[in-house]
């Protein structure tokens, strides 16, 4: 306990890479996936083919967008094997290693809606002052619930007809067309209206992974010894309420929320070193000990 | 029960109610959307394709059909196209089906939203693919703008059919304007017709003078009540109907002069 105390946290936590450890490696993962997605198309790579709704990596092993097929078959259309095996395969991944990793390691996204919140905290226009609309974080859960509904009554996958991740990613691979304006709602969206706009408050595909992802083994932990409640980790968390644990008193424990995206960010900014990546295999309840 | 919680209770339902009532709205604009939005009656399908009302349900937007194809006949609709977002259609005027015999755009699809049965037939009693089974829509000609149908020498269309004859047959007869010519008409066989497309991007006319259309638009249907009398598997429909059924509509007993002239 003492020597964390003594260290001094203004100390320089090392490289620019170290600094910027998760989000370089993010940057690389989505990069490199979406690379070789068009290489698919373009040049007839075998690694990755097709796109993030149901793909083939090395021309074998089928995966698809588990919100899609459920999509799918809420129509009440019944689908391929292959699909069901891909989907179930994406599900697994997700609800028991990578939680809602999709969204900030893969989701292209991601990287408009990063851009933004990095403008807008260059800008400070996350100001009182400046009144921000308010939207429920919950609304995304409605949306996802709506999107099953109406998949059902209009004979269509509802969200996949209007999906912004999808338009972006499949105007990348195979043509854009006017999808740029969508992906430019989302930019201005989360710029200039609310703070984590799109994928922090609507996007239904966040919610579902937060929903399956809950149980998964890949978790932020945060240890109460070490924080100093600088409070940096909350300023750089996409879902701030996921680390509601950080200032409570002798209260020492892994981000349970599904809504946590494994970003990593607030890992790298802790001049502290209380957060971490681990393994949550040990029963939650347990980790909990106090020493208050 | 106390205070606090009934007070939280109430909270409860009207925000399930707030929650209800924004997502009635948004929810209609959004199906609403949906709906116009999942429909093209003219777009043409890549071989296999389920009918369009199965296909919509089915095709999961993955564009590996677009991959597979060799010859990059195969869009998927992006927006701005006014097609269903993601999926795949082609344009036979630009880029015709060349139809392979691997057909390598269909046995791709993950989610079956292309058949790979109604593409195959049975050879030596194994299933092989046969391109030639496949419908993605029939050939229209138009007799008004189609220059054989003038008089003038063309067989473009039949020429570049890949089922020769069978699809696309030359009907002569006499050009009695010129009295010594012939017209060679090209007439399309929806039997055989297979919807690739090689005919419309041949035409060497300014707009094409033949061309694809879905197969429900372009063509009509009769009525199960017409029986063709001359042709014994037909007829095998009356097998088993027990009498003639007619419309028991009553007969009137006015008088004829009456009901004709009711109304002046």
């Amino acid at each position: 306990m003492e020597n964390v105390v003594e260290k001094p946290i203004e100390e320089e936590k090392g490289s620019l890479f170290h600094r910027y450890k998760f989000l370089f490696l993010r940057r690389l993962t989505q990069i490199t996936i979406l690379a070789l997605y068009i290489g698919g198309n373009v040049y007839g790579w075998k690694i990755l083919q097709g796109n993030l709704s149901s793909s083939k990596i090395l021309g074998t092993i089928p995966m698809a967008d588990p919100f899609a097929v459920l999509q799918i078959l809420a129509t009440g259309a019944l689908v391929a094997t292959d699909t069901l095996i891909g989907a179930l395969i994406v599900m697994l991944f997700y609800a028991t290693i990578g939680g809602r990793a999709f969204c900030s390691w893969v989701c292209p996204v991601n990287m408009v809606t990063d851009l933004a919140n990095w403008i807008r905290k260059k800008f400070k226009l996350d100001r009182d002052e400046f009144h921000p609309l308010y939207i429920n974080r919950g609304v995304r859960y409605w949306i996802l619930g709506l999107s099953i509904i109406i998949s059902a009554i209009v004979g269509t996958a509802a969200f996949e007809m209007v999906s912004p991740i999808s338009i972006l990613h499949r105007g990348l691979i195979f043509g854009m067309g006017f999808g740029w304006t969508i992906v430019a709602s989302i930019f201005f969206f989360d710029l200039f209206v609310i703070k984590n706009g799109w994928c922090g408050h609507l996007c239904p595909l966040g919610a579902f992974y937060s929903i399956i992802g809950q149980k998964s083994i890949i978790r932020v932990h945060h240890n109460h010894e070490k924080c100093t409640l600088c409070m940096e980790c909350k300023s750089v968390c996409p879902e701030k309420q996921v680390l509601s644990m950080v200032g409570k008193d002798g209260y020492t424990s892994f981000v349970n929320s599904g809504a946590c995206t494994n970003c990593g960010r607030c890992i790298e900014v802790c001049p502290a070193d209380a957060l971490n990546f681990k393994l949550k295999i040990k029963n939650p309840e347990k980790e909990v000990e106090t020493n208050a | 029960m106390d205070e606090k919680t009934k007070i939280s209770r109430r909270k409860l339902i009207v925000n399930t109610l707030q929650g209800i009532g924004i997502s009635f709205l948004g929810g209609s604009l959004w199906a609403g959307f949906v709906y116009e939005a999942k429909s093209d009656p003219l777009i043409l399908r890549p071989p296999g394709a389920l009918p369009e009302e199965d296909f919509i349900k089915k095709c999961i937007k993955c564009g590996l059909c677009v991959e597979g194809c060799p010859y990059d006949v195969l869009y998927l609709a992006k927006p701005g196209d006014n097609k269903p977002l993601g999926t795949p259609y082609f344009i036979p005027r630009t880029n015709p089906c060349r139809m392979c015999e691997d057909i390598p755009c269909v046995p791709p699809c993950p989610t079956g939203a292309l058949d790979i049965k109604s593409v195959s037939s049975i050879k030596n009693g194994k299933e092989v693919l046969d391109i030639n089974k496949a419908r993605m829509g029939l050939a229209v000609v138009d007799h008004e703008n189609c220059i054989a149908f003038w008089g003038i020498q063309c067989d473009a269309c039949y020429r570049a059919c890949p089922l020769m004859d069978k699809a696309i047959t030359l009907e002569y007869e006499r050009n009695e304007r010129t009295g010594k010519h012939a017209y060679l008409r090209p007439v399309v066989h929806a039997d055989f017709c297979t919807g690739c497309g090689l005919c419309e991007h041949a035409c060497v006319t300014e707009k094409a003078a033949i061309f694809v259309l879905p197969r429900n638009i372009a063509l009509g249907k009769a009525g199960k009540h017409y029986v063709k009398g001359w042709m014994q598997e037909d007829e095998k429909r009356l097998e088993g109907s027990k009498s003639i059924e007619t419309q028991k509509t009553e007969r009137t007993h006015k008088k004829a002069e009456d009901y004709l002239n009711e109304g002046f």
